[in-house]
């Protein structure tokens, strides 16, 4: 009888809270407001520590998470979205930029006021594993929070472990127990439950269940939903993981590089993806549907480097939509390959003497390198980035192949002058700017702000 | 990084290569279930040099029944029973499993953690530490030869040359200290008797062939300055070094990018063409298995829950397991996951093991042993589930279903896109009789 007394005192608790962010989502402000945030890591070198370079880990990115919404970021690995996470609330010092919380600029808090601050946002880690004590039961684990902010009171902090062990799907009797004793879902559960014990107004959770089984999965997004409604919470979910903030984000962000290339509303974004990367992200996803194979239009190669991120739009050095050069005629695909070439070509990172050796191998009458005749070469380097021979524009193949000599001859700089004046693309050199789109989210595509149609690439969007 | 190179087919002289020319892009052989001719010559080949030991014991299950249209089985995995000794008695991880996998053919095993499924692709090789582990009972039964049966040195010779395996984390299985090329040599070396020279111009060979450019340079990087994508390649390269019968993928892509994993897949479909390989892949990724397998087992708590083509288990799941596992794809409708967890390994349940979790379980379900395997719509589609054996009528289920998991019935909805035949209109029709 106590105790369910004391349950319904801390449901009163987060009742009261939850209605006074509904009273908030009247007035259409957002809790979160993030604006031009930067987060970069000095590269520094000798004893003194000199910089001599910057990895732009987040790179200037705005999003606005409003009361009782659930904001999702995407991206690959390497993109800049558990860095804006953590640099948002001050895990790690922005760079630059605002992130106003409830009207207030918390990058400018002192200690004391960030304190007060993270009662109000908790986070949640991917790894449910190392996120706890191991040598601390679970409900000490839950009361911590509790006890660092001054909650001294030993059986009304007993109280609301209870209450939350129940509210996320254990019992009460799970306060006892060990972390090694609980399963990865289990863990995470408690996670959730530590998170709530300040009755935040926030959640930022990180890959919150990209470690767990797929069954375990969609128990805690449910567990999730469940508790925004009841708490009235706003939720920020990083993911690399396209289905799970399909299934319970409000907006998504899709981030590439540091930077938010398409912003909206979770259902628009996937309907009608925007951002050739956004459709390219969709199309790699495998649907459960094995007479739909082909795994739509492949992205190649990896995410370059975000301490020299290339120019213009940052993903014009993958993108398959990459825009032609004026007043040749190019197959998208091919195109695709030959910018492949000039990439490298412009990193120095084109090998001939690897492609003489690859020959070498290849062809058993060659002893040494010097033997390998120049058509060879042109020939093995043209298969090596899959060009077809010729072009099916005569100037363009003229172009190309005059490129190609130069290379095999040597001569890298010709080569790399004469691509980039006949062969540039508006892509390498503007930056595209987030623009509102027709179908109503945002994305920064130089195709939108060009208003150039769309490729005829096979872009099968899984609506699945 | 650049397409996928398709180099020149000038393989090294010892390379003995398949019909590449033979499968082009769609006809890779076993794709489509029940299809015997479009299968190749190497196959058929393999059919008739092939002595067949196993004959008679193969036509007493019912599986091997259904594999006998496209010629011996690779490789024939029959009762398996692997169990774990620890201080609180005996695990046993894998217990009873039965499949096959023939040249060219991908088979997808799938299921939670802890169903068993890294055990069971560990026993093939006994990969496994020994003690704890040990194969209780069965046979594994590779290419003719029962490997249950052979000691750990006979062993050595088969795994990595004729066996192969990829693992999850390729940070892990790589060794920081050598380069790329070296770790390569010596998986080259140690299975083929050649000079360092032409086991270097092999490794560029595998490297190319497995979509890194420009693979002379990349041999004297170390692992670290390579990306993960990267890595699992050079993984592959590894694997793929004594062109191996049988190749195990244990998890390869879970590590990886959504974009990373669909260029592994599109290689390692490529390979399989290539290679004629048979591959057994271990995923909880049912978007995976739909991408790429030929036929599919489905494993909870050490047993086998249900297995069939591909086609067949994504159009009608039969298993009420199974069922449960596709809705909780992110996108099908329901939220909530499968309630309760996995039971005990050291004294598992009688009767189905899913019983508890089941929405669908009756009293016979918690007695006696495993139910007895039972063929569902599709050839060589089966499932072990008592609903298929009580009666062959195929509404029993969702008839079942609908009492017993009131309001569940919804959730159950949606998996199918229409039917053409009985067992498909299982599926759909719990739905229509509300």
């Amino acid at each position: 009888m106590m105790d369910r007394s004391g349950r319904t005192e801390v449901i009163t608790v987060s009742n009261r809270s939850a209605g006074r962010r509904r009273g908030n989502t009247g007035s259409d402000e957002p809790l979160l407001s993030v604006r031009n945030l930067k987060k970069h890591y000095p590269i520094t070198e000798g004893i003194l520590s000199k910089e001599v370079g910057r990895v732009r880990a987040v790179d200037g990115i705005d999003f606005d998470v409003y009361p009782g919404e659930t904001v999702g970021i995407v991206g690959e690995s390497g993109c800049g979205k558990s860095t804006a996470a953590s640099s948002l609330i001050r895990l790690e010092e922005p760079t630059e930029g605002t992130v106003r919380f409830d009207g207030e600029d918390i990058t400018e808090y002192d200690s004391g006021e960030m304190k007060a601050f993270r009662r109000r946002v908790q986070m949640i880690f991917q790894d449910p594993e190392s996120s706890f004590d191991p040598r601390m039961s679970i409900g000490d684990a839950i009361a911590e929070p509790l006890t660092v902010q001054g909650l001294t009171d030993k059986p009304r902090r007993n109280e609301i472990v209870a209450d939350l062990l129940e509210r996320v799907g254990l019992s009460e009797s799970d306060a006892d127990r060990y972390p090694h004793e609980l399963s990865g879902g289990q863990k995470q559960r408690v996670g959730l439950a530590r998170a709530l014990s300040m009755n935040p107004d926030m959640i930022i959770a990180d890959e919150p269940v990209s470690a767990l089984d797929v069954s375990i999965q969609s128990e805690i997004l449910a567990l999730m939903n469940d508790l925004q409604k009841n708490f009235g919470l706003s939720i920020l979910i990083i993911s690399h993981n396209l289905a799970v903030i399909r299934q319970i984000c409000d907006r998504v962000a899709v981030m590439y590089l540091g930077e938010v290339v398409e912003l909206g509303r979770t259902d628009e974004v996937f309907a009608n993806p925007q951002h050739p990367y956004t459709r390219a992200l969709l199309a790699s996803i495998p649907t459960a549907d094995p007479t739909d194979r082909g795994m739509g239009v492949e992205l190649t190669g990896d995410v370059p480097s975000p301490s020299n991120p290339p120019s213009g739009c940052r993903f014009h050095t993958r993108c398959p939509e990459v825009i032609q050069p004026e007043g040749y005629e190019f197959d998208q695909q091919t195109w695709r390959r030959v910018m492949d070439l000039r990439q490298k070509l412009d990193d120095s990172a084109l090998n001939v003497e690897a492609i003489r050796e690859m020959l070498i191998t290849e062809v058993d009458e060659y002893e040494t390198t010097e033997e390998v005749t120049t058509a060879e070469t042109k020939a093995r380097l043209r298969d090596e980035f899959d060009i077809p021979k010729p072009l099916s524009d005569p100037q363009a193949e003229a172009v190309l192949e005059s490129a190609i000599e130069n290379i095999v001859t040597d001569n890298e700089d010709d080569a790399r002058d004469l691509l980039a004046t006949e062969f540039a693309t508006p892509c390498e050199t503007q930056s595209p700017a987030l623009e509102e789109t027709d179908a109503g989210q945002t994305a920064s595509c130089l195709r939108i702000e060009n208003e150039l149609p769309p490729t005829e690439l096979d872009q099968t969007v899984r609506s699945d | 990084m650049t397409p996928t190179p398709t180099p020149p087919s000038s393989p090294s002289p010892d390379r003995v290569r398949g019909n590449e020319s033979e499968h082009e892009d769609g006809t890779e052989p076993g794709h489509k279930a029940g299809d015997a001719s479009d299968t190749g010559p190497t196959q058929s080949t393999a059919t008739s040099t092939t002595t067949t030991p196993n004959e008679s014991t193969m036509n007493t299950t019912t599986q091997a029944r259904t594999d006998t249209r496209s010629g011996d089985p690779l490789l024939t995995v029959e009762n398996l029973r692997t169990v774990f000794d620890t201080d609180d008695g005996q695990v046993q991880a894998v217990d009873g499993v039965d499949f096959s996998v023939h040249r060219g053919e991908t088979v997808c095993i799938v299921g939670e953690s802890g169903s068993g499924k890294t055990v069971t692709s560990e026993s093939i090789t006994q990969l496994f530490k020994s003690p704890p582990g040990s194969i209780a009972d069965g046979s594994v039964v590779f290419d003719g030869d029962d490997l249950a049966a052979r000691s750990a040195e006979e062993l050595t010779h088969i795994r990595g040359a004729r066996i192969s395996h990829i693992f999850q984390n390729p940070q892990g299985a790589l060794n920081p200290v050598y380069t790329v090329g070296w770790q390569l040599i010596e998986a080259i070396q140690l299975h083929q008797d050649i000079k360092k020279d032409d086991a270097r111009e092999e490794a560029v060979d595998l490297l190319s062939r497995v979509g890194i450019p420009e693979a002379s340079a990349r041999l004297d990087d170390y692992p670290h300055e390579l990306s993960g994508g990267m890595k699992q390649r050079v993984m592959i390269a590894m694997a793929l070094a004594c062109q191996p019968d049988l190749l195990i993928a244990d998890e390869p892509t879970t590590a990886l990018d959504v974009t990373i994993q669909a260029q592994i897949l599109r290689l390692l479909r490529d390979l399989q063409a290539e290679f004629e390989m048979g591959i057994i892949f271990i995923t909880h990724d049912l978007g995976v298995v739909a991408e790429i397998a030929d036929r599919v087992v489905v494993m909870y708590a050490g047993k086998v829950m249900e297995r069939g083509s591909v086609y067949d288990v994504f159009e009608s799941p039969s298993h009420p397991y199974t069922k449960a596992l596709l809705e909780c794809l992110p996108g099908h409708g329901s939220l909530g996951g499968i309630p309760g967890s996995l039971p005990d390994p050291i004294d598992p349940p009688e009767g189905c093991r899913f019983a508890d979790r089941c929405p669908y379980a009756m009293e016979e379900c918690r007695t006696g042993a495993q139910p007895a395997f039972e063929s569902a719509a599709g050839d060589g589609h089966e499932v072990s589930c008592v609903h298929y054996q009580t009666a062959d009528d195929p509404s029993v289920l969702e008839r079942v279903g609908a009492d017993a998991a009131v309001g569940s019935g919804e959730q159950r909805s949606g998996r199918t896109d229409g039917g053409t035949d009985d067992g498909q209109e299982r599926t759909n029709g719990g739905d229509h009789r509300e």
